[in-house]
């Protein structure tokens, strides 16, 4: 038995130290480590429960409890400090964090408060001083108590000092005196005093009681002087006089004079403006705008950085008041006509121009103020100088009205053929039923009248219309461009009309020319995915971007519509392969849209360059030797790498000179070989007229570093002469 | 055979002799006519005689009806003096053997119906054959598996002449067993040599019917202790190889070496690449071995090294490879193309890797800045806005190349003595040199790319830029973005009034092109 215990106590070990031994499952296996106590007697019912002992754990734990409580408690042994964590609710689990952030936020919003506001004059806390209130005590009116007399305040009565002040002496100096009147018995000091109160008391009343009769008598007085005073009016006229002068009788000619004096006069209005005035302000208003193009193309909007004032005044508040500039318009008559134009263009341009509206252009940057002085000049020349250069530009009239003076003419038969009102149209059908079949003036008569019909002041939903009819022109143009052969003229007309439209409805046509453009990038984009490159867009897509470009800002730094129209383009360029001239024709359009893109804010545009040098090598007859690596959309070697090489040098000497035309993008068909290689050639010119100035024959292919270096220095374009062999 | 003319009438006059054949040995001359009807003309009777063999096959070989051992030639069993019952199984095997035959033909068949059918039924006489074996063990408890019968199966799956990929993938699900898994790896072992020896010039189709095949084999990570079973097994033993994944990656490891020894062709290559460090490299018995063929990839050039640097990246970093001149091959790899690669973010991701470390040199630092810098004035937007990012990021790690953005006194333009032609990174000389090309991107079209140029107009801050999500940019994204991206209330218009299309006279457009 007394074998068998130790090994069941054992063999129980590891179960029974759960609760002891904290749940440790291993056992101890090492017997050394066990301290068996033995029973002498085992005793039937009685559970041995402190058979086995570890000693070695239990010390461990007895020395750990130690380090825990004992130690702690030596090394506190004669520190008094204490460190208390007062944080709110920092050990109440009850409280969720964010409650407890809530409240110490809270507790100490209170505390501040609580601090600040002692020196707050302004807050509604009464100040006191003495109890009395300092704004009382201010105001310098003090209140005069009826009970405190008038003429004395501030004397004491020589009975009441002496009484106080005098010590015995005046006192004493007055009982002799009184002890000569009466024989009384010497009374005590109290007793004096009670007489002084009371006497004082009824010096009070009397004077009160003399004060009030007096009162009595000025009033008695004033009613006995009334009763007077009507007797005395029969008698003195010339106080009825003066009397009446206060109210004058109405006379008809004053009455005239006033009402002549008080009446509004008329408002001086604007004189009529001659023609150079009109002409100046319109340089004016140009110059602005293009002084807002420039910032916005400098992207300072971006850059968000609060515009300094020029000057801050030492009494300036900084409260950031400043009195508005008067922007309410007069009205005003041009030519019979009410010039509505100048409020729409101003709301335009409103939310641009907002900012610098009556500031001085030249003012605006402080970091280059140099800079837009000159530049500014040079802006303003180059624009009168176009004004000379298109003597035909006509004035800007009310939109609706609007023409261009070419086509004019013949444009008075179909005016006069067509129906005068228009619908808008609800639909793209409607708008192309309207317009199929139509000669070209007919069409712009239409879309004119159509306009003119439905302006936005002349009926409440008109402008949702017009909106409309911006998207469904948009798609009317993306039709012609796709037609075979493209209807360009037409397009070049109504471009004018959408530019119109976009003025009046900017949000709108932004949003049109967006879903155009982002469903042209999604087709390009599912192309990329499936086969990593795409073919060139029809002549739609080109012209639309061509559209953007003129409708909006190409310049601005960063622009909602310009902006996705560069990356779409960038694409363009880098994505769809050379298969063919008419790619070659695509590209080479959009080489140039992109330039006119950036030709005022004279951008680097990497894409282009690649482009234009892959052109090249695709028309240089021998590859060799030029140790320049092509870059994407075109490769080194594969049917399409000798596009443009001209094969018969007969045909080069046959070619002429001319403009590229735009439908060859959409199409070039049955060709002999010498017209191929005449469109060769123009291809190759145009690549090199786009060019810039020094990528000439010698260094074309290969210095990419020239180009950059032109890129961001000086930046010209120039038309080279030489053809390219 | 009489029967009704078309399938329905095929079906119905094969149920009937399979009928008889199971009911009697008597009647087991009908299947000479089952088997006739495998090799009809219409899809839908051979269809239907493809399953008539499997209900009877499958029945005889439960039943044991089949010949077990060494088969001996049909001719000596039949002349000799054997028992009938002997006869009779001799006789049915050699009708099996001839059914699987013409089944593994079958894998050939133009129907796609026909050859998905006679899979299903070849594996079914896997797994029959594999339960009722017929051969005999030659011990107890030895491994046995109907190879012949299953290799036959792969060698029509890796047919050199039709593309099998839809029958590839229908016969992946087999894959997920681990038995069929180790034999598929040991038998398209065995199929590629032979294939490739034997023909002059191997077909592309064979290639890639492999490269399916074998791609389609994924290792399981870790030895797992529930094995799955294809042919069910009463007990395993833990003598078998198939057991084990040790052996598993020796058969995975025999499998692709012999077919990368191979001359692949150049898109198949790319493919390997692809996924060589992601499903191969990690279940190699010894990855070590793959290095010949990285370093031979690597040095191939173009797309080909761009893909190879993924699997030498693993090997360097966990399996110690040393690997001499790899700064200048990774600069070497820099060329225009690589903006517009498909595996870009794969490729920059990998360079970001290896150019993170610390102790490397700032002359090789600086020449990847000045390559990358120099490569961006070819790159799109979308390119550049993650490359920009990259190019700081290194200056960031190494002030000691911040000269090259700060150069007060620096030389002309005209007389950059950087060295783009030059192939060592160490003499390139740009450390001399100047990031000019990060100024002219400040002047690019895009504004978020001249803005992240513009970084270094200002000290760089301290916590570099993660490049991870501008790597997968595409320039969709960005035309998105830009379009999202809502500035103003009102949209700026142009105030200069249009003249028409083309635009005005000065426009580049006017000057080129005519409407007409």
């Amino acid at each position: 038995m007394g074998k068998a215990r130790p090994a069941a106590a054992r063999r129980k070990g590891p179960g029974a130290p759960a609760g002891a031994q904290g749940g440790r499952a291993r056992p101890s296996p090492n017997p050394f480590e066990v301290k068996v106590n033995r029973q002498k007697f085992p005793v039937l019912g009685r559970k041995a429960r402190h058979a086995v002992g570890q000693p070695g754990v239990s010390r461990a734990r007895a020395v750990q409890k130690r380090t825990q409580t004992l130690l702690k408690e030596y090394k506190e042994r004669d520190k008094s400090n204490v460190f208390t964590d007062k944080r709110f609710g920092e050990y109440s689990s009850n409280m969720s964090s964010e409650e407890k952030m809530m409240k110490r936020f809270a507790l100490e919003q209170q505390r501040q408060h609580e601090k600040k506001s002692i020196y707050n004059l302004n807050e509604d806390e009464e100040l006191t001083h003495y109890g009395q209130s300092l704004a009382d005590v201010e105001k310098h009116n003090d209140i005069v108590d009826s009970d405190s007399d008038t003429e004395e305040r501030g004397t004491l009565s020589a009975e009441l000092t002496a009484a106080h002040f005098g010590g015995g002496g005046g006192l004493l100096r007055k009982t002799p005196l009184q002890q000569g009147g009466e024989e009384e018995k010497p009374r005590s000091r109290k007793e004096l005093i009670e007489e002084l109160i009371a006497k004082s008391k009824q010096e009070k009343r009397a004077r009160q009681a003399q004060r009030e009769g007096a009162l009595e008598l000025t009033e008695k007085l004033d009613q006995d002087w009334k009763e007077i005073q009507t007797l005395l009016t029969h008698r003195t006229p010339q106080s009825e006089n003066r009397d009446k002068k206060e109210h004058p009788k109405p006379d008809v000619y004053d009455m005239m004079v006033r009402e002549l004096g008080l009446e509004r006069k008329a408002q001086p209005s604007n004189r009529m403006k001659t023609e150079e005035e009109l002409a100046k302000e319109e340089q004016d208003r140009l110059q602005k705008l293009e002084a807002a193009r420039l910032r916005r193309m400098r992207g300072e909007d971006e850059a968000g950085d609060a515009r300094k004032p020029k000057h801050l005044s030492a009494d300036d508040l900084n409260d950031g008041f400043v009195l508005d500039k008067d922007n309410r318009h007069l009205l005003s008559y041009t030519d019979g006509k009410m010039s509505i134009k100048e409020e729409q263009s101003r709301e335009a341009s409103d939310g641009e121009s907002k900012e610098e509206q009556g500031e001085d252009p030249s003012e605006e940057d402080p970091e280059d103020s140099s800079d837009p002085e000159g530049h500014l000049d040079l802006e303003s020349d180059a624009e009168s100088e176009e004004d000379c250069g298109w003597p035909d530009r006509e004035p800007r009239q009310a939109p609706g009205k609007r023409m261009t003076s070419n086509g004019h003419k013949a444009r008075e038969p179909a005016r006069t053929e067509l129906p005068y009102t228009f619908a808008a149209p609800e639909s793209y059908e409607e708008l192309k039923s309207l317009l199929s079949g139509k000669t070209m003036e007919e069409q712009l008569v239409v879309v004119e009248r159509i306009q003119t019909c439905n302006h936005p002041s002349l009926a409440v939903g008109n402008k949702a219309k017009l909106e409309k009819l911006f998207g469904f022109l948009l798609e009317y143009i993306g039709d012609l461009a796709t037609d075979d052969p493209p209807d360009l003229r037409v397009i070049d007309k109504l471009v004018v009309q959408l530019y119109n439209l976009c003025q009046m409805f900017p949000e709108s046509a932004s949003n049109s020319i967006t879903s155009v453009l982002r469903d042209a990038m999604h087709e390009m984009e599912g192309a990329v995915e499936a086969r990593g490159r795409a073919a060139f867009p029809g002549l739609d897509v080109l012209v639309y971007l061509k559209i953007t470009g003129t409708l909006f800002p190409a310049s601005d730094f960063r622009h909602p519509v310009v902006t996705p129209a560069l990356v779409c383009m960038s694409q363009l360029l880098t994505k769809c392969p050379v298969l063919s001239l008419q790619d070659v024709v695509k590209g080479l359009f959009v080489c140039c849209v992109f330039l006119d893109y950036v030709s005022l804010s004279r951008r680097f545009i990497p894409e282009l360059i690649n482009f234009l040098l892959g052109i090249l090598y695709v028309a240089t007859p021998n590859k060799h030797g030029h140790g320049y690596t092509l870059v994407h959309p075109f490769r080194t070697s594969g049917k399409n790498s000798e596009l443009l090489v001209v094969s018969d040098q007969e045909d080069t000497a046959t070619w002429q000179r001319r403009g590229l035309s735009l439908a060859w993008a959409s199409g070039l068909k049955g060709q002999t070989k010498t017209e191929a290689n005449h469109t060769s050639d123009h291809l190759c010119s145009g690549t090199q007229g786009i060019c810039p100035t020094r990528c000439h024959a010698g260094r074309g292919l290969q210095p990419l570093l020239g180009f950059s270096e032109l890129w961001v220095g000086d930046f010209s374009f120039c038309q080279e002469d030489g053809h390219w062999q | 055979m009489e029967r009704d003319p078309g399938p329905e009438g095929a079906r119905r006059a094969l149920g009937r002799l399979l009928e008889a054949v199971l009911a009697s040995r008597g009647q087991a001359n009908a299947v000479f006519d089952i088997l006739a009807v495998l090799q009809s003309e219409d899809h839908e009777e051979t269809q239907e005689a493809v399953r008539a063999c499997s209900r009877l096959f499958g029945a005889l070989l439960e039943r044991g009806e089949l010949f077990v051992g060494r088969l001996p030639s049909e001719g000596s069993v039949m002349a000799g003096s054997q028992g009938a019952t002997r006869k009779y199984k001799v006789w049915m095997r050699h009708r099996y053997h001839s059914c699987c035959n013409r089944l593994q033909e079958l894998l050939a068949h133009p129907s796609f119906g026909v050859k998905e059918l006679a899979l299903s039924t070849l594996m079914k006489f896997v797994q029959l054959e594999g339960a009722h074996p017929l051969e005999k063990p030659k011990w107890d408890g030895y491994y046995l598996f109907p190879r012949q019968l299953f290799k036959a199966v792969v060698e029509g799956l890796l047919s050199p002449e039709d593309d099998c990929s839809l029958l590839l993938s229908r016969f992946q699900e087999y894959l997920e067993h681990d038995d069929i898994r180790y034999h598929t790896m040991q038998a398209a072992t065995a199929v590629v040599g032979r294939v490739a020896d034997g023909y002059p010039e191997v077909p592309l189709t064979f290639w890639n019917n492999a490269f399916t095949l074998l791609s389609a084999v994924s290792l399981p990570r870790q030895e797992c202790s529930s094995s799955s079973f294809y042919v069910k097994h009463v007990e395993l033993s833990r003598t078998w190889k198939v057991v084990h994944l040790k052996e598993h990656r020796k058969a995975f490891q025999l499998m692709w070496l012999g077919f990368l020894r191979h001359k692949l062709p150049l898109s198949l290559y790319k493919k390997v690449l692809v996924v060589m460090h992601d499903s191969i490299l990690p279940h190699l018995a010894q990855p070590s071995l793959m290095i010949d063929f990285l370093t031979r990839a690597y040095d191939v050039g173009g797309a080909i090294s761009l893909l190879a640097l993924n699997g030498l990246f693993v090997l360097i970093h966990q399996h110690n490879l040393e690997y001499p001149d790899f700064y200048r091959k990774l600069y070497g790899l820099l060329d225009p193309s690589v903006f517009h690669v498909k595996y870009r973010a794969r490729f920059f991701h990998l360079a970001d890797l290896f150019l993170s470390s610390s102790h490397l040199p700032a002359y090789l630092v600086a020449a990847f800045a000045k390559r990358l810098s120099r490569l961006a004035l070819t790159a799109p937007p979308e390119a550049l806005l993650m490359v920009l990012p990259f190019i700081c990021n290194l200056l960031r790690r190494h002030p000691a190349c911040r000269v090259l953005v700060h150069r007060p006194l620096g030389p002309e333009l005209d007389a950059d003595p950087y060295d783009p032609e030059e192939e060592d990174p160490a003499k390139s000389r740009a450390l001399e040199s100047s990031l000019w090309e990060l100024q002219a991107l400040q002047r690019h079209y895009h504004p978020e790319v001249s803005q992240a140029a513009s970084v270094i107009n200002q000290a760089l801050s301290m916590p570099e830029v993660s490049i991870a999500p501008l790597l997968d940019l595409t320039a969709f994204e960005v035309f998105e973005r830009d379009l999202k991206k809502k500035g103003q209330e009102s949209v700026p218009l142009e105030f200069i009034p249009t003249q028409g299309l083309l635009g005005r006279q000065d426009d580049l457009c006017a000057q080129h092109f005519t409407l007409s």
